[in-house]
């Protein structure tokens, strides 16, 4: 390990470079390469490397980034990508191309929110779009557990129980852009943590097949089934993952998600991102005032982990959740699937927060005001919207 | 049925670009082209990219395939960016076999023309082949930009208003290696061509005019024949570009009337009666033609 001074773009770009030069033994590796606010000091990172056998493209666009990961990774090359915002929404079609073609791509998305009216800053309307595309995703709250889960995510993605892309998801300018201490892996322990990359459904002249052609509906509600069997079996090889990463790099990545303080807590907010670690500090801090408190960091969304979820609530009668994003009509994102999750537990008090859209701080302060809102609630009601209400 | 078992047989089915058995129309000229592709490569087997268009149709219903060779779907737009992707991780690896985008002309002249231009402008090392039936056939024949002035079509019920778009000019700005076009009533020339593109390194652009009877309301058994006669009577000019600025005609015209091609057509039942835009658009093609190749000839070191 190295310890070096970067920012959360440059942590992710040389990560990925590394994982990149890793698969030089094997078939190499690929990357489409566009830039846009604040994700482009990867991109320009990237382009700057010299692979022992691989290519960076610039490309013209973002649905071409997507498009050339996908020509590579169906060659068989390790492939990888960045985008974030408004560039994420016109890759769309590749991205739900990529998962059900089953291709490990790995995508680092930079979160910004989508535009118009234009907003430069955070929030994850952008990534969770995607929900419903065949990606795993992961949201990272700090630089170090960002370069951790990139590696994690090319084992899982090209592990051949899984065959799915992966998006690993940090803040826009809150992590991308500002600089930490981080321990960055070197090429010799890359090599030995990430195997050669093998894409079997790969196009190969020795058995040429046709990929992503035409299937009658009984074929492809049963590839349907099998990305979903490959999603359960996800946390399993996360598991796996983690523990040979800790065995190479002797330190222990955050997986499925973090909770602290929760065993007798009575209260429990959940949070993703660099959020949870405000809100971290604001649990540490309550604790010592003697409340009953914990809190859930959501670090994988896809597959949504509701069995962790569930046993990380514990015996919890009240539930916030803090979402950076928000879905017109409905209500947050991170809410929806707890909601689900929770079904099992109607004894739960549940209530979504929606905050800091566009990019707003969301301060200590803030989370006290709806810890305090939440521990004085006899029932839920709609998501609230703080700003708004403010 | 596996190669193995046919393996004794003069050429194995698996062995095929395009097997036999596919669903594609009577008298479709991407079959002839298909064919004829297979003929020109040989042993060379190319890696195909095929986006949305009949193209892709041809290759059936998992788990078979129409096509002999490994294939990849990719999305409308996306083509030449995914070929680029196929492309460089071939490069890497030294894997002689050569990646071939088929495309009709939607994904080629509208929806993937900034695909298209980026991998151009890249100069990729791809041949990019476009077969051109003026139409989205695989919808069930709506216009595209590749349709000319007066075609009926389901989104032109009164014929066309505007002119075809010039896609060799477009890759000839480019400037890239080799730019042809192809006519399946030509063999010999197509069959050079395809050699001669498959010869070069860089993007390669060859447009291919396909016959659609389905498209066209023409008849099946007069595809090739049709196009025999939209080249002769000038309408498609077949001629190559060198390196975006060496201009090589292939063919004259020979006086064949615009009225052999267009009567056989009901496509061009509102032109029929109103051929002079037609004419012009042909007479101006020329004269654009003629005036590159003169003062822009190809050498005999552009070869073929």
């Amino acid at each position: 390990m190295s310890k070096s001074l970067v920012t959360g773009n440059l942590a992710a770009a040389r990560t990925l470079a590394a994982a990149g030069e890793a698969n030089r033994a094997a078939l190499g590796c690929c990357a489409g390469a566009y830039p846009i606010t604040p994700q482009t000091e990867i991109i320009e990172h990237l382009r700057g490397c010299e692979f022992s056998k691989g290519r960076v493209v610039a490309v013209e666009s973002e649905h071409s980034a997507m498009a050339v990961c996908m020509g590579a990774s169906l060659a068989g090359a390790r492939t990888f990508t960045a985008s974030s915002s408004n560039g994420l929404a016109y890759m769309v079609e590749n991205i739900f191309a990529a998962g059900y073609y089953r291709l490990p791509i790995v995508m680092i998305a930079v979160n910004r929110t989508l535009g118009p009216p234009w907003n430069i800053w955070v929030d994850q309307g952008d990534s969770l779009m995607f929900r419903d595309a065949a990606w795993l995703q992961f949201y990272c709250d700090s630089h170090q557990d960002l370069a951790d889960t990139i590696l994690l995510a090319f084992r899982v993605a090209e592990d051949e129980q899984i065959l799915l892309p992966v998006i690993v998801a940090m803040d826009g300018f809150v992590t991308s852009h500002t600089t930490m201490v981080v321990d960055l892996p070197d090429q010799a322990k890359v090599d030995a943590y990430l195997p050669k990359c093998n894409v079997p459904h790969r196009l190969s002249h020795a058995h040429p097949s046709t990929i992503g052609g035409l299937t009658w509906p009984r074929e492809t509600e049963l590839h349907r089934h099998e990305i979903q069997q490959s999603m359960e079996r996800v946390p399993a090889v996360l598991a796996t993952a983690i523990d040979e990463f800790e065995l190479v790099f002797e330190r222990r990545p955050a997986g499925i998600l973090e909770a602290k303080c929760t065993e007798d807590a009575e209260t429990v907010v959940i949070a993703c991102n660099t959020m949870a670690r405000t809100l971290g500090d604001v649990v540490k801090a309550r604790r010592e005032g003697g409340e009953k408190i914990g809190m859930v960091r959501t670090k994988m969304f896809r597959p949504f982990p509701r069995e962790e979820l569930i046993a990380a609530i514990g015996s919890a009668k009240r539930v916030a959740v803090l979402d950076r994003n928000h879905s017109p009509g409905s209500g947050g994102i991170f809410w929806q699937e707890i909601a689900a999750t929770l079904r099992e537990r109607p004894d739960v008090l549940l209530q979504d927060y929606v905050v800091g859209l566009g990019g707003g701080d969301v301060t200590p302060a803030m989370i006290g005001e709806i810890i305090d809102d939440l521990n004085q609630r006899s029932q839920s009601t709609a998501p609230i919207w703080k700003e708004a209400a403010a | 049925m596996s190669c193995e078992t046919k393996q004794n047989q003069e050429r194995a089915y698996c062995d095929y670009l395009l097997r036999p058995g596919n669903t594609n129309c009577a008298g479709c000229g991407m079959s002839i082209a298909l064919q004829w592709l297979d003929s020109a490569l040989g042993d060379e087997k190319p890696t195909l990219v095929i986006p949305a268009c009949c193209g892709i149709v041809t290759a059936g219903a998992f788990p078979t395939s129409g096509y002999g060779v490994p294939t990849a779907a990719s999305t409308f737009a996306a083509a030449a960016a995914v070929a680029t992707g196929i492309s460089a991780v071939a490069k890497m690896n030294d894997d002689p076999h050569p990646v071939v985008c088929w495309a009709g002309d939607g994904g080629t002249y509208d929806i993937g023309i900034a695909t298209l231009s980026a991998a151009a402008e890249r100069n990729e090392d791809i041949i990019y082949i476009c077969y051109d039936n003026e139409i989205y056939g695989n919808t069930g024949g709506q216009r595209s930009s590749a349709t000319p002035e007066g075609v009926v079509t389901t989104t032109t019920a009164s014929g066309k208003g505007e002119r075809k778009k010039d896609i060799m000019a477009i890759m000839a700005a480019h400037r890239i290696p080799y730019a042809a076009t192809l006519s399946v009533a030509h063999c010999e020339d197509f069959i050079r061509k395809i050699k001669l593109a498959r010869s070069m390194t860089g993007f390669r652009f060859l447009l291919i005019l396909s016959p659609c009877p389905t498209g066209w309301k023409s008849e099946p058994e007069q595809s090739t024949e049709l196009i025999g006669t939209a080249v002769r009577s000038g309408l498609f000019p077949l001629y190559e570009i060198f390196e975006g600025s060496r201009y090589r005609i292939n063919e004259r015209p020979d006086g064949t009337p615009l009225e052999e091609y267009v009567k056989q057509q009901r496509r061009y039942k509102n032109v029929a009666a109103h051929l002079d835009p037609l004419k012009n658009f042909r007479d101006e093609q020329w004269r654009y033609l003629d005036g590159m190749v003169k003062a822009f000839p190809a050498t005999e070191e552009d070869g073929g």
